[in-house]
């Protein structure tokens, strides 16, 4: 029996959360507040209340985290990494305010980052991921200017991370992960390379990542987590396999994570809340057409009618 | 400086600091009703900042990252700022890996801790290719799967060397642990990888020995499956002509138990081109649900059907395989 989303109780949690910036748990995360900015108002506007918060006051406070080099860092004060940057574009992106930004400087920083062999890095200190290909691909993406990489050598690195199950891990070699998975599954969605991925190999890994319960784990042999509930889907959404899960397991799974009492999405059932988790499984339940909860691009991770103004303008 | 949280001086209090002037994090907010140790984060924060915008790179800045970093180990702004000090000071760096160590343990999936570990191996060199080896098994005693050492344990072999042991050390983790997926890709990455080693072909042969052996102990395992499919990944012909492959879908599919992963295994080395014989039609026959009607003529698809009711989440990706499946004049 399919449960209910508590959508009036999760819009509560996530402004309790950008409000209480005292709690211990805020504070911790103060570095990383962009993200979770992203998290919380992305799944806002998945749920249609966007409008819950002040609008010019997010906007002023994100380029109050951009740095004289055009990148941005987790909150004020803090040092510009890829990984800020591109939360900084999508919660701009959400709002239709892409053109407050300095659209060269912001490319050019992220441009700076890609390596000789087509890889990326975070930032200045170095540290290559495949996240930071898909981070930079995204964030070009939307500000229109992919052109300024060199897409054929992100690509080629992209594909140099394809491991022997059909999966991608962080940096050759490394060990097939869902979340790397969608990083390198959507960064070759939007370069228009997914013929190099095999669909058939890696949508059977991936709907493999279901277990008893429904929910989906990241890797063989590890637990569910209502995250992978996005990375996984996703994936099997683009490679257009995702009819190899039951899809209302995992709906059931999802709901199951809910705080009921006081909002939020955790992990797995019973365990503590956060944004993060409340981000994933309400995308999730995106992926799975929930009715009430709006439509999001599976490679851009912002809500279809966000993706569509951008792009659509653009024409 | 103290760095006992019972006995912490505040750092207004401290001589040594009364020339700065701390900087408050610029959002505006303040808290109601401090309590103790949100005290002493937004303190040492301030002070953090303060030292961070006027850029000095001294010993006593140093020391107050070491505060920073221990009452929030995941902001990266305070790691940056750390290594330009240790530039600047030219400081030992087996003393920052000593100093990594105390906090990396609980905290082993912070990505600043890892990079910052790099970025001192790095210097180091190769000297420190056993240092790091060794750090990582540690973390790997607490949490045998953990993505961030298992990613600097790869950097590590090839950036600094080391292979020597790791075929073995795959060994003890998959003895402790024979579910570990992690430790199955490692060996995979080192039997592909390992410039010490003659490359998979030359290892193929002991490898499936190996594989197999693992398959018959806990046929439920997913990574072994897959770790034999990577063994002969491109090589489809010899995959079908190994016997020790068939082989081992059917004696775990005699058992009846565990079916899921061999019969897909079977069903693709048919699909490869291995001719279907009776031993394998009637051990497959055996597990239909007695219900079904008659059998199919078409081995492989009468494995789809069996895969269909049993592994019921992936009910349509059986189908689908079913529905894909190339016309064959087989029995």
């Amino acid at each position: 029996m399919m449960g209910e989303l508590e959508v009036e109780k999760h819009v509560q949690f996530i402004l309790s959360v950008e409000k209480k910036k005292d709690d211990f748990e805020s504070v911790a995360m103060e570095h990383i507040r962009i993200n979770g900015a992203y998290w919380g108002l992305t799944t806002l506007a998945l749920l249609g209340k966007l409008g819950v918060v002040d609008q010019d006051e997010v906007v002023s406070w994100i380029m109050k985290c951009q740095d004289e080099s055009g990148g941005f860092g987790g909150n004020i004060g803090h040092d510009p990494h890829i990984l800020y940057t591109l939360s900084a574009v999508q919660v701009l992106a959400l709002y239709d305010k892409l053109d407050v930004l300095d659209i060269d400087k912001v490319s050019s920083y992220v441009s700076g980052l890609q390596n000789e062999d087509g890889s990326f890095s975070g930032d200045i200190w170095g540290e290559v991921d495949t996240r930071f290909s898909y981070i930079a691909i995204c964030c070009l993406s939307i500000l229109g200017r992919l052109e300024k990489l060199n897409v054929q050598k992100a690509v080629d690195y992209i594909v140099s991370c394809k491991n022997m199950d059909g999966g991608f891990g962080c940096t050759p070699g490394g060990e097939s992960h869902s979340g790397q998975i969608f990083c390198c599954v959507a960064a070759l969605a939007i370069t228009g390379s997914l013929h190099h991925i095999d669909k058939d190999l890696l949508g059977w890994w991936l709907c493999e990542r279901q277990v008893k319960s429904g929910g989906l784990n990241g890797r063989p042999e590890k637990l569910p987590d209502v995250c992978y509930s996005w990375w996984v889907l996703s994936s099997l959404i683009i490679i257009d396999r995702v009819h190899w899960i039951d899809k209302e397991k995992l709906a059931s799974f999802i709901l199951n994570c809910q705080d009921k009492e006081n909002g939020g999405i955790s992990d797995r059932p019973e365990d503590a809340v956060d944004v993060f988790h409340t981000f994933f499984g309400v995308a999730g339940l995106s992926l799975l057409e929930y009715p009430g909860v709006k439509a999001i691009d599976p490679a851009y991770a912002l809500p279809v009618d966000v993706v569509d103004r951008i792009f659509i303008g653009r024409r | 400086m103290s760095s006992d949280e019972d006995e912490r001086i505040p750092l207004p209090e401290r001589p040594e600091w009364a020339d700065v002037k701390p900087i408050p994090q610029d959002d505006g907010s303040n808290p109601v009703v401090p309590i103790a140790y949100k005290e002493e984060f937004r303190e040492t924060m301030d002070y953090f900042r303060a030292v961070y915008a006027s850029d000095e790179r001294s010993p006593r800045s140093l020391g107050l990252t070491v505060e920073a970093i221990k009452l929030n180990p995941g902001n990266y702004t305070v790691w940056h700022f750390r290594r330009l000090v240790l530039e600047k000071l030219g400081s030992d760096l087996h003393d920052e890996l000593d100093f990594v160590n105390s906090i990396a343990k609980s905290n082993s999936k912070n990505y600043q801790i890892w990079h910052h570990r790099r970025w001192v191996a790095e210097r180091i060199g190769i000297e420190a290719a056993s240092l790091e080896l060794e750090f990582t098994k540690e973390i790997f005693s607490l949490d045998a799967k953990n993505y961030h050492a298992w990613s600097h344990r790869q950097w590590v072999l090839q950036a600094l060397g080391g292979w020597e042991n790791e075929l073995d050390y795959c060994d003890e983790l998959l003895e402790e642990d024979i579910f570990n997926n992690s430790a199955w890709n490692q060996r995979y990455f080192v039997v592909t990888r390992s410039p010490l080693l003659g490359g998979l072909e030359s290892m193929r042969e002991a490898e499936v020995k190996y594989v197999v052996k693992a398959i018959l102990s806990n046929p439920g395992n997913e990574s072994p499956w897959r770790y034999l499919r990577g063994l002969y990944k491109g090589d489809t012909h010899a995959l079908i002509h190994n016997p020790e492959v068939s082989s081992v879908c059917l004696e775990v599919l005699k058992e009846k138990k565990n079916c899921v992963f061999p019969l897909s295994l079977l069903l693709d080395l048919l699909c490869y081109g291995l001719q279907p014989n009776e031993e394998f039609s009637n051990v497959v026959e055996a597990l239909r649900p007695s219900n079904s009607g008659p059998p199919e003529v078409n081995l492989k698809k009468t494995i789809c059907s069996v895969l269909e009711t049993l592994d019921p989440l992936r009910s349509n990706y059986w189908i689908w395989r079913k529905n894909n499946l190339l016309p064959s004049s087989e029995v």
